[in-house]
């Protein structure tokens, strides 16, 4: 994917909410056209305000971007609104689905074809239904009883009903057993692979996030500390002591853990 | 599990007490159904404020106690634009006005507060409130004035031959309810059938994820801001041609509030039925149950009407706080 020209860049945005709290230092990154892009870390890293930066729904939570730029297809979008961005095809899955709970998973789809026309919202809840058939089953129901697998296809049925080029998808795997989680990436990787969605996908799940992403950035406290692609980081040493839960000794038991063995060399 | 029965049971406690004037020949049917028109047209015009409050909270989840206070603000914009342009044209710049009215609330006062609490929404509409109450007579005056919708107020008289006396009805009072009737079934339409109406109920529900899906807010809003205007309109016209635009209009407008509690916050037909049952509720006590008070209890009598509506919502509170017709609230655990 290197060779690809950049669909998206951010450089070095600082993000601060509330005019005090600073919570971006300064990070850059690349989704190249057609990527799949981790973007990876611990609670409060970072990884959610960065893709709120990305679709401008930062404002809703009173933070604002004070440093650096964000330019999609080369044009500067920090001043854009969330809308004008969807109807430029990005597009963002929150964290914890946001589904409309008293709209029916048919009527969350066509919502997602707001800034769309008739004929394309048509045609795009087919596609959404040959993806997801599960939604078809339930197209009915009232999404707020529906499972929390279901509801995330719901939500990434939603944003796929606006034709994106790029989906920021903001912790797929939250709450969904390890199952569904894999059923989810798959289809994050069917999209990728057919629509020619790239994605922007901030994960928690560094292990099942590494497996389908082609590059990966590790956030701590605000800043990238490490970059590469997703094998590589994957076998990385200080990656797998601190993210995938292995060290050079192979599996441990926790109960002989007193502190880290390694210290992070990139502190 | 549903536990329906406290809903029925108050619900049947109503019906006796509709049926008890009757049953106990304190009444004659004549008067009885002309009491029972009485409070229904009364409850209509319940209603039309009610959907006034039902329509932002279901767009915006904000409670707007401006509605009552854009019912006068209306009322008192065809008043007085009528005393120089024929009634329809009046009307028609009227709405304007309170669109632009919406535009600017969207701007000035929402738009600012995007994603604010509750609370805070609802004080900024309190504002709002006090504002247009002032704004409206600096404007407009402060003095009583008159809508005529030109049609006959003399009472007609109805099925004379059924009923010893007949009923007295008001022409003004029918067409009132084909009002209130259309203006339900479109907006009905609007919400479940178009795109428009299915973003604003997906507003309702989740601000940000209609963001992020690229619904724009602030279009949203004004455009139900507007409607919630032009339905405050049609209110403040129907009630200033019955009782006169004045300054007390906007208090009236505040019995719509126990009427949203009974009919649920979110629903177009809960803003309706709330309506009428509080109109003829209310209308029925103060006629029939007052001189029971005053013959049991030696009270003084009267004044039901004003209390009535309130522990009717109360009691509903208790029993079904969602309301008759309200979205439930959905918790997934």
């Amino acid at each position: 994917m290197t060779g690809a020209p950049a669909m998206l860049s951010v450089n070095g945005i600082e993000v601060i909410y509330n005019h005090v709290i600073l919570v971006l230092k300064g990070v850059s990154l690349i989704v190249r056209e057609g990527g799949i892009v981790a973007l990876l870390g611990a609670n409060g890293a970072g990884k959610t305000t960065t893709l709120r930066a990305v679709s401008n729904l930062l404002k809703a939570e009173r933070g604002e971007v004070t440093k650096g730029y964000i330019e999609y297809l080369g044009e500067r979008i920090e001043r854009l609104t969330p809308a004008d961005l969807v109807k430029r095809g990005v597009v963002q899955v929150m964290e914890g689905r946001h589904c409309f709970a008293h709209l029916t998973v048919e009527e969350n789809l066509l919502t997602g074809a707001y800034t769309r026309s008739g004929a394309e919202t048509r045609e795009g809840l087919e596609r959404v239904y040959q993806y997801f058939p599960r939604l078809k089953e339930r197209r009915g129901s009232q999404s707020g009883y529906t499972s929390g697998g279901e509801q995330q296809m719901t939500a990434i049925g939603r944003a796929l009903m606006a034709r994106p080029r790029m989906i920021l998808l903001d912790e797929p795997s939250m709450g969904l057993a390890p199952q569904l989680v894999e059923e989810i990436f798959e289809i994050v990787k069917e999209l990728n692979a057919k629509e020619k969605v790239s994605f922007l996908l901030a994960e928690q799940n560094t292990n099942i996030a590494l497996r389908y992403a082609g590059y990966g950035y590790i956030l701590e406290n605000g800043r990238v500390v490490m970059d590469g692609e997703g094998a590589a980081l994957a076998q990385n040493e200080d990656v797998k002591e601190f993210y995938l839960g292995f060290s050079a000794g192979g599996r441990k038991s926790f109960r002989d853990v007193k502190s880290y063995r390694r210290r992070k060399r990139w502190l | 599990m549903r536990k329906n029965w406290p809903v029925l049971a108050l619900g049947a406690a109503l019906l006796v007490g509709l049926a008890l004037p009757l049953a106990t020949g304190a009444s004659s049917l004549g008067f009885y159904i002309e009491v029972l028109l009485g409070g229904l047209m009364t409850g209509v015009l319940y209603s039309l404020v009610a959907l006034g409050f039902a329509l932002i909270f279901k767009a915006s989840g904000v409670f707007n106690f401006a509605q009552g206070a854009m019912v006068l603000f209306a009322a008192l914009a065809v008043a007085r634009l009528a005393e120089a342009v024929p009634l329809w044209l009046a009307i028609v710049l009227a709405t304007a006005i309170m669109v632009a009215l919406a535009w600017v609330i969207e701007r000035v006062v929402l738009r600012p507060l995007v994603n604010q609490e509750g609370v805070t929404l609802l004080m900024a509409t309190l504002g709002v409130t006090y504002f247009l109450d002032g704004f409206g007579q600096t404007v407009w005056g402060s003095d009583i004035y008159k809508i005529d919708l030109g049609i006959a107020k003399e009472p007609v008289m109805i099925l004379e031959k059924l009923f010893e006396g007949g009923i007295l009805v008001n022409k003004e009072d029918f067409l009132v309810a084909m009002v209130a009737a259309g203006l339900v079934a479109g907006l009905t339409l609007f919400f479940q059938k178009t795109a428009t109406g299915r973003a604003l109920r997906a507003v309702a529900d989740d601000h940000q994820a209609a963001q992020s899906v690229g619904i724009p807010l602030n279009h949203i809003w004004v455009i139900i801001w507007s409607v919630a205007g032009f339905v405050a309109l049609v209110a403040g016209v129907i009630w200033g041609s019955q009782l006169g635009v004045q300054f007390s209009l906007a208090q009236v407008a505040l019995k719509a509030l126990p009427v949203v509690i009974l009919g649920g916050f979110t629903s177009i037909a809960g803003a309706i039925v709330g309506g009428l049952i509080i109109g003829v509720g209310e209308k029925m006590a103060e006629v029939f149950l007052g001189p029971v008070l005053v013959k049991a209890f030696d009270l003084a009598g009267g004044g039901i009407e004003n209390w009535f509506a309130y522990v009717l919502a109360l009691l509903f509170l208790l029993v079904r706080p969602e309301g008759l017709f309200g979205e439930k609230h959905i918790d997934r655990v």
